[in-house]
């Protein structure tokens, strides 16, 4: 058995409450010991089990990211590979190494060999929600897609675990998840649970 | 998205609406006239910007009918950030609202910036696909806003004043309501929600000057007994989760990054700056200071370090001065 699981959210912009709701619940429900909480400073970093990037305006929490010194940490922990972290939609751009369209604000984590590109739909009009398949799920998932960027292409050893017709959603890189939708915008947490049941089996790996 | 099949996609559903405001949460909204202004809105971290052809603070100044801005600057804008773009339409002008839902703006802002168009009512929000923000001064307005799909609510404060008063006013009216709404059994939520409905029924009383019951259409295709067992939903919810079903963002007099700051303490979830950083000394210098003061709004230190050497922030209005007839925020109900 393992420890208990610290899980931080950056706190910075966007649906952090909603991830944090979605990653409560899950520890509720699968009886799993462990706590969530925002993180906003550099030096939190170095104490979480695991990282949740959530949706917002990429251009604006890469810059907090940026300027706060919150990259640099996320950045060191990358390099040791040491972290599961999950990103939805602007932190699943952020967790890229290059993005297809104009991003000058943007500074990448290159966490995942991934190219995204932002908007990739078009505006808000064109967001939708859609049932999907995803690999490691039974049935279908109603994803909400707000503005969603996708992956356009994928190297090394990152695996798709989900596409709408060519168009990538949601990939996976060892330990660390991509997905250009909003899993904390739906009562539906088997996103979290695969997020979680990731971080518990790295966590036991590591002991 | 030509080359996908969308059969079975579902556009325009309330919680893509909703979820849209919720990306905004932790943001700073900021009010621009051309694509410059946007470009350096964008640069500086911007959320969103909302395209108008004047700030406030000139509409204020210059005074006549104001009016949902030139499409060809809305256009312009749209076409140089790829942050959201936001647009104002005229209270109750639900032609300008297609208009701009046609343009493919990301959220409209019915806003009383403007001068309103129509006396009796707020425009019906479910018949869009493209989320709107409300003002309120109270839980109110903001009840009646949200019963109307508003996926997102912010203060009226009082816009171009550079003057922050009024916002707190309107927030903390809001919070305090709520919380008594925590007292509140059954019986008292109903007639809240009953008291809640009566702008509806005062304007169909003008206009039809008829006897009001239960089955009696008093908005587009809604009866008055179910807007009230809606709003009364809605109440309960409030009361059940203690804050407002949707966003609620800060707006109209937010000047400084320590207005910014003190908005998200007081239980905002985002601001809207109009004329505070394009009427300031150095519109850059400001716009990024209360971009970083809103993502560390707890922290005293910050808020000094970017509150340093920001040159004049506009020059701002006593609202005592300002004639009630002229407040804004008098506009809507």
């Amino acid at each position: 058995m393992v420890g208990k699981i610290s899980i931080g959210v950056i706190g910075i912009q966007g649906a952090i409450t909603e991830h944090i709701n979605s990653i409560e619940k899950t520890l509720e429900e699968t009886n799993t010991s462990g706590k969530v909480f925002v993180v906003n400073k550099k030096e939190e970093i170095d104490n979480i089990d695991a990282l949740l990037i959530p949706g917002g305006e990429s251009t604006v929490i890469s810059r907090i990211l940026f300027r706060s010194g919150l990259y640099s940490a996320i950045f060191k922990r990358l390099e040791r590979k040491n972290l599961p972290i999950m990103g939805t939609c602007a932190g699943c751009v952020l967790l890229a190494s290059k993005i297809s369209n104009d991003s000058k604000d943007i500074k990448l984590l290159n966490a995942i060999e991934m190219e995204v590109t932002r908007n990739a739909f078009g505006r808000q009009e064109e967001s939708f929600e859609k049932k999907i398949n995803i690999e490691g799920l039974i049935n279908p998932y109603n994803a909400i897609f707000i503005r969603a960027p996708v992956i356009e292409k994928v190297w090394g050893s990152c695996k798709i675990l989900a596409k709408i017709e060519n168009k990538m959603v949601m990939v996976r890189q060892e330990n660390i998840l991509a997905l250009s939708f909003h899993p904390e915008l739906t009562n539906d947490l088997r996103i979290h649970k695969y997020f979680l049941d990731m971080i518990q089996i790295y966590k036991s790996k590591d002991l | 998205m030509k080359e996908l099949d969308v059969s079975k996609f579902k556009f325009g559903t309330s919680k893509l609406k909703k979820g849209f405001a919720k990306m905004q949460k932790g943001g700073v909204v900021m009010d621009v006239t051309n694509s410059e202004q946007a470009a350096i809105a964008e640069d500086s971290g911007a959320v969103s910007v909302m395209a108008l052809e004047r700030v406030p603070a000139d509409i204020r100044a210059q005074g006549g009918v104001a009016r949902m801005a030139d499409p060809r600057i809305i256009q312009e804008i749209m076409d140089t950030v790829s942050i959201p773009v936001m647009a104002k339409v005229r209270i109750g002008h639900f032609v300008e609202a297609k208009a701009l839902e046609s343009m493919g703006v990301d959220m409209i802002d019915e806003s009383e910036v403007l001068t309103p168009a129509d006396p009796f009512y707020h425009i019906d929000k479910h018949k869009f696909t493209i989320p709107f923000v409300c003002g309120c001064r109270n839980l109110g307005e903001a009840v009646r806003r949200i019963w109307e799909d508003a996926a997102m609510i912010r203060t009226k404060g009082e816009a171009g004043t550079g003057n922050i008063v009024e916002a707190i006013r309107h927030q903390r009216m809001l919070t305090n309501m709520i919380r008594t709404l925590e007292s509140m059994d059954e019986k008292p939520l109903k007639d809240l929600a009953e008291e809640y409905s009566q702008s509806y029924i005062n304007s169909i009383k003008i206009l039809t000057n008829q006897e009001i019951n239960d089955n009696t259409i008093i908005f587009e295709e809604y009866n008055y007994g179910d807007v009230k067992k809606e709003i009364f939903e809605i109440l309960n919810e409030i009361k059940k989760i203690r804050r407002l079903p949707v966003v609620n963002f800060a707006a109209g007099g937010i000047a400084t990054p320590a207005d910014a700051a003190i908005m998200m303490q007081l239980g905002s979830d985002g601001v809207f700056v109009g004329s505070g950083i394009f009427k300031s000394k150095n519109p850059e210098k400001m716009a990024r200071a209360i971009v970083e003061a809103i993502a560390h709004y707890n922290s005293a230190e910050v808020i000094v370090e970017v509150s340093k050497n920001l040159g004049d922030a506009m020059i701002g209005i006593e609202i005592e001065n300002i004639p009630k007839e002229q407040r804004l925020q008098e506009r809507g109900w």
